[in-house]
């Protein structure tokens, strides 16, 4: 009896939270304007295909980087003596503690045809180059943004690798390669999934940073979905819609990979 | 001649600026069961970490079969280790734990399979290949332990205090399996360990450790009968050790009295520690022994009682078959032979 009425103010959060909002969504995403029953917002999704693809195209880019940037850091960072690692995570996570406009004005600023990059190389005689409003700047801004979240869930399964386990396998004659191959990689798969999980999902539905860095020319579905109900396309119904296949499209591709990490993990 | 396997030649190893090795010379004998004794914090793992490969040195060299091995990495070292904590791979099973060093020198399966069931059979362990590590209790685990480093045949096996987390009964029959396992192969063991009598046992040589320094090495009877310092002594066994004058070749006082010994090329009146073993000493009546005392307490220890017999300030542990009531005065004697003579120890 005592744990369940320990649950109330839990279901009580879910419900106003979770519960109320998902199920407005879905309202929305299923009438018109005058509350009539309607597909026609899902099938309207059809004209934005290329943006859906472009999003997901982009943040799968992005988690690669992620993974591929973050690994190498996350460890090092857990074979630290117990003092510095604290000190090093703190620096992986400071710059989220600044608005993250503010940040992304700042990638501005560098990557601008004046900013601080082509100015620097303008001394050698270089460029000015083309390093702002493309796809490669969005996605630069995506890794930027997301990448504490890669080496957090990283490191925290890292750090719980014994030293001893890594001498067992020099000891058995694993070099370089084969640690990381047969001891690292196998021993952190639950943080490899959480990191690519936790940066994959908040990439899909990036929004300002892709119109910020991309030049009006990259703009991701989470802009779309921004402007159905903040901009001049003002259509909350459109914006539910695109939000809940966004969300559908996101459970599918996770559910997917989650199958086949359990396959993986057999291997 | 016997042929030396290993040979560490003055290691330093510093640790935030602290000595914790201090000049070490070492040659390990090959095919011999060879004991690092000594007591917490010693450096013995230190030195087998040298020779594993995983500790660098200050200064100083190892050499393997004569070759100077002290740069190259552990993974190309003819030798393996069995770990002070296990160190298995939690994510495999036993049998690709044990299996693991053959996969990765490529043999085929078919040589794989029969040699990883050749060691289990050694270790006692048939029927727990698809068993998970953590399903294992500690003394099987360190069965699996001793096994992946045997299935790779190293000329050299380290092992550093591999029957630490043991009950005694299992670690005395883990004792004569591990001694059994190296006579059979013919494998140089160099063996770890704190509990003197696991040492005495087990071991050709015996190598004690203090601080960093070697203080001794010998055959276990050697070490036993004739410890060369003080802290041998004691740490071999409980001794009595206690403060003497060597008035001449075999002449020593101590306890208020004079006492003939075996011992000499000592200086004139050189200050010394006499080491007694506790067995040694014989109980008898008052007048007949050169100390006398008061017993204090009666301990029964299973085959013999231990005493603790004050006899004027000085506390001697007495071992005896028999024993004396408490508060009762005694006296004891103490044959020449039984005497043992040292330098003090530089401090
Ligand atoms: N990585 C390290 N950093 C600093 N000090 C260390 C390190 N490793 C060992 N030491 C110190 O070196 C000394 C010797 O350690 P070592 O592990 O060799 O002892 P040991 O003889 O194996 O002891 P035990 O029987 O407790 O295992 C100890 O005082 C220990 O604190
Ligand atoms: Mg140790």
């Amino acid at each position: 009896m005592k744990s369940r009425i320990l649950a109330i103010p839990y279901i009580v959060w879910m419900i106003i939270f979770t519960v109320i909002p998902l199920g407005l969504v879905i309202f929305f995403a299923f009438t018109s304007q005058s509350g009539e029953f309607t597909l026609s917002n899902i099938i309207a999704m059809n004209d934005y295909l290329d943006v859906l693809f472009r999003s997901i195209e982009f943040s799968v880019i992005a988690t690669i980087i992620c993974l591929i940037l973050g690994f190498p850091v996350a460890f090092l960072i857990s074979r630290l003596a117990r003092g510095k690692q604290g000190t090093m995570l703190m620096i992986v996570i400071l710059p989220m503690w600044i608005n993250f406009l503010l940040r992304t004005y700042a990638w501005m600023t560098l990557l601008e045809e004046n900013g601080l990059i082509n100015r620097f190389l303008g001394l050698f005689h270089l460029g000015p180059f083309n390093l702002i409003n493309n796809s490669g700047a969005v996605i630069l801004g995506m890794i930027y943004n997301y990448i504490p979240f890669m080496i957090l869930p990283l490191y925290s399964v890292m750090t719980k690798i014994d030293g001893n386990v890594i001498e067992a396998a020099q000891d058995l004659g694993c070099s370089g390669f084969h640690i990381i191959t047969k001891i690292i990689i196998p021993l952190s798969k639950q943080g490899i999934s959480t990191g690519i999980i936790t940066v994959f999902v908040p990439s899909v539905s990036t929004f300002i940073i892709s119109r910020m860095l991309g030049g009006g020319t990259n703009d991701l579905i989470g802009d779309i979905i921004e402007s159905q109900f903040l901009g001049n396309s003002y259509n909350p119904h459109l914006g539910s819609a695109m939000s809940l296949v966004l969300m559908v499209i996101v459970l599918l591709i996770m559910s997917l990979f989650n199958q086949f990490g359990s396959e993986e993990a057999v291997i | 001649m016997e042929n030396i396997i290993i040979s560490l030649k003055d290691a330093i190893v510093e640790f935030d600026g602290e000595q914790i090795l201090k000049k070490i010379n070492l040659d390990i004998i090959d095919k011999q069961f060879v004991t690092l004794l000594g007591p917490s914090g010693c450096g013995k793992t230190t030195t087998l970490r040298i020779i594993g490969g995983f500790q660098q040195m200050k200064s100083g060299s190892l050499y393997f079969n004569n070759k100077d091995i002290t740069k190259l990495p552990p993974h190309k070292r003819q030798v393996n280790t069995v770990f002070q904590k296990y160190a298995l791979f939690p994510h495999l099973n036993i049998y690709d734990n044990i299996a693991f060093g053959l996969k990765l020198k490529k043999l085929s399966d078919k040589e794989i399979k029969s040699r990883v069931q050749e060691v289990l059979e050694l270790v006692n362990l048939i029927g727990f290949e698809k068993r998970s590590i953590s399903s294992l209790s500690g003394g099987q685990q360190q069965r699996v332990a001793v096994a992946r480093a045997l299935v790779n045949r190293p000329k050299v096996l380290l092992l550093d205090e591999p029957l630490g987390a043991l009950d005694l009964k299992l670690r005395k029959e883990m004792q004569i399996e591990l001694k059994n396992i190296q006579q059979e192969l013919e494998i140089t063991f160099i063996y770890v360990t704190h509990d003197q009598e696991e040492a005495l046992t087990m071991s050709d040589t015996v190598i004690v450790m203090n601080n960093g320094v070697i203080q001794q090495i010998g055959t276990p009877v050697d070490i036993y009968n004739e410890p060369e310092n003080a802290f041998v002594a004691d740490f071999i066994g409980d001794s009595n050790i206690i403060d003497g004058i060597m008035r001449k070749d075999f002449l020593v006082d101590f306890a208020g009295n004079s006492f003939t010994c075996v011992d000499s090329g000592f200086e004139r009146d050189e200050l010394v520690d006499v080491v007694i073993r506790p067995e040694d000493i014989k109980i008898v009546p008052q007048i007949q022994g050169a100390i006398t005392g008061v017993v204090e307490s009666v301990i029964f220890k299973g085959v013999h009682y231990e005493m603790i017999v004050d006899a004027s300030g000085y506390k001697w542990k007495v071992q005896s078959t028999l024993h004396e009531e408490v508060g009762s005065l005694v006296g004891m004697n103490i044959e020449p032979m039984d005497i043992h003579i040292m330098h003090k120890m530089e401090c």
